[in-house]
């Protein structure tokens, strides 16, 4: 059953001095909420978790015929502070802040925004490193494996508890993209539209291999203890580094990669003179490490094995002998899908996969494929055509269910 | 089946349009609109900003996708609420299934496109009925324009020869040998002139033809 919410709404209803202002299009100020449910989930690999708590931070308001919520998933390393500024961190803005806020494209006047973390993650749900009730340790590599459909199940309850029983929309990018096919699928009549970012409906052989690299790299870190480093009090922190590097690389397009660092060197030596050595050589190298060591101060490396094992198996089209055609037929969803070009992790041919199966369903697909330079990594900018897409697509949305025409304009499109 | 006299638009009715209060559709896309029947599904190839593909979804109650390729083309189609796939048609229509739907339309684009006789094999592939508009070339003009040594400009055709998109103009029976070749029965063509319908000597006397064809597996079944 679903426990009321405990908020920490008050401290974020009492601005203090030296918070930054509130930029236009921003939600303001966020505290997450966290959502307990006691009732038993049971999980697709047989397993069952007595009781589980979600971190959720929402955004507009819900109205009278609760009609007008979305559900935000996120990918690997978000959470569910996807817009506003964080009321303990003003400095930290929502990872998709450029999507969702008043006037923005998923326009939070009109829209109540759902941001949720995931099962088994670590960043206030229960994952790995909370305590486990029955044994008052934290859960390490004890704590059961998930799918995308575990989350699914997991975050209907979350919907339960607004009340809400028909979702206006549910939405993500890459693994959150994944999130939001799982909900069109689990609960075709809990989604109104599905909106896709350069995702995919499975992993092909080299991005479940790159997976396996990171996994690796994690696993064979003498700090990493079979999962249990919590207790010695370290952190595997080269391995989750490395692990990091090699999903950075993956997340760009050669093409960024190139403007960005060419083979800039990082310090060379006299008339640009090379060191011959093993350490920080090129700007490219200074960079990877940077992000690799940043993640590791605050990632879980167990949440990352977790998280990147369900992206392997999600495979809704497993069930119907790989036909993702028969796998969506149970989808009742409109939906709007966008890839972008240069992006080689989930290249645009897994979301035409997707546009295909869905129109020999019969569905309603709108289906974009922007040329932008930035690989993967794209669906997180402020490209002006992505945004004008998803947009026109809410407002769509808005003017089905009645819920009135944009007042404003900010953000990316804002003029 | 010729009552068009509200038509109001001139055929190079500028695309612009608000929410509410949308100009009448050209002449052309308002009899492609009569040869579609009311609940059907349509694919619009080239739909542009989706325009013919709101008027049917208002006027006809169709089912309807379109394709586009270009970005703000994609994004005024989003707007409009209409379904937009953006996709190069010049890749055919592998991501349409055989039979998806009842009509195709191809509305003034054929004559730009590289691969002529594919995509009219992929319009009979997926639906049962193609619809295909493209300028005239046997206009009569066209001739004196080439007798008095110049390549013919016009309305219909605003460009250069040397910057025009349209690399394969064709005359009305050069269309229809083709569409014989492919196996196409013609069932309807409609001939226009800026707003006018031309109804005698068309293959002279029309800038714009519009016919509607079904595919062979269409008549089969």
């Amino acid at each position: 059953m679903t426990k009321p919410a405990v908020s920490a709404d008050p401290a974020a209803s009492a601005p203090t001095t030296d918070r930054p202002p509130v930029p236009a299009g921003s939600v303001g100020y966020v505290s997450p909420q966290f959502l307990s449910f006691d009732e038993p989930l049971t999980l697709a690999s047989g397993q069952v978790l007595p009781s589980y708590s979600l971190a959720v931070e929402t955004y507009g308001e819900l109205n009278a015929a609760r009609s007008n919520a979305v559900l935000i998933c996120h990918a690997l390393n978000a959470s569910h502070h996807v817009a506003g500024l964080e009321a303990d961190a003003p400095h930290q803005s929502g990872w998709w802040d450029n999507m969702v806020g008043p006037g923005k494209a998923v326009d939070t006047d009109r829209f109540f925004v759902v941001g949720v973390n995931n099962l088994g993650s670590c960043f206030g749900s229960t994952g790995p490193t909370t305590v486990n009730p029955a044994t008052g340790q934290p859960w390490g590599a004890s704590f059961p494996l998930l799918t995308v459909e575990d989350w699914v199940h997991a975050q209907e309850r979350v919907a339960d508890h607004f009340g809400i029983e028909r979702f206006a929309a549910v939405m993500g990018g890459s693994l959150g993209g994944m999130q939001a096919l799982s909900w069109a699928i689990t609960c075709p009549e809990r989604v109104g539209d599905c909106v896709v970012v350069a995702s995919t409906a499975r992993l092909s052989a080299q991005n479940i291999a790159f997976n396996e690299v990171a996994r690796r790299a994690i696993l064979t870190d003498p700090d990493f203890c079979d999962g249990d480093y919590y207790a010695r009090g370290v952190v595997p922190v080269n391995g989750l580094s490395v692990a990091r590097m090699v999903g950075h690389i993956t997340y760009q397009s050669d093409e960024v990669m190139a403007s960005k660092f060419g083979r800039a060197q990082r310090k060379p030596g006299p008339n640009g003179q090379y060191h011959y050595s093993y350490d920080v050589e090129f700007e490219v190298e200074s960079y990877l490490r940077h992000q690799g060591e940043k993640f590791s101060r605050y990632f879980d490396a167990n949440t990352y094995l977790l998280l990147t094992r369900a992206l392997d198996y999600f495979d809704p089209a497993r069930a119907c002998g790989g036909d993702l055609a028969r796998a969506l037929a149970p989808v009742q969803a409109r939906f709007l899908l966008v890839s972008f070009t240069t992006d080689w992790r989930f290249a645009p041919e897994h979301s035409r996969e997707m546009v295909q199966a869905l129109l020999k369903n019969h569905r309603e697909v709108t289906y974009a494929e922007i040329d932008a330079p930035h690989g993967h990594d794209a669906f997180l900018l402020g490209d002006a055509r992505y945004h004008a897409i998803v947009q026109g697509y809410y407002d769509g949305i808005a003017r089905r269910l009645g819920l009135g025409d944009r007042r404003r304009t900010t953000g990316v499109l804002a003029q | 089946m010729n009552a068009e006299s509200s038509v109001s638009a001139p055929l190079s009715a500028p695309v612009a349009a608000s929410q509410s209060g949308e100009p009448a559709p050209r002449i052309d896309l308002l009899r492609i609109a009569q040869w579609i029947a009311p609940g059907s599904r349509v694919l619009d190839l080239g739909c542009g900003d989706g325009r013919l593909l709101a008027y049917l979804q208002q006027t006809r109650q169709v089912r309807g996708a379109g394709v586009e390729i270009d970005d703000e083309q994609v994004i005024a189609a989003v707007r409009r609420g209409v379904s937009v796939i953006q996709q190069n048609l010049e890749g055919g229509l592998a991501l349409f299934d055989d039979a998806q739907f009842d009509t195709v339309v191809l509305s003034q684009t054929l004559q730009s496109m590289r691969h002529t006789e594919h995509i009219l094999r992929e319009m009979a592939r997926v639906a049962r009925y193609g619809i295909v508009s493209f300028p005239n070339f046997g206009y009569w003009p066209h001739g004196w324009s080439i007798l008095a040594g110049r390549m013919p400009v016009n309305d219909q055709m605003p460009y250069e020869w040397y910057d025009t998109p349209n690399i394969h103009l064709c005359t009305l029976r050069d269309f229809q040998i083709l569409a014989a070749r492919l196996g196409l029965r013609i069932t309807d063509l409609a001939a226009f002139r800026g707003e006018r319908e031309i109804r005698y000597l068309r293959g002279w006397r029309s800038m714009l033809a519009v016919y509607r064809f079904e595919s062979p597996a269409g008549a089969r079944s």
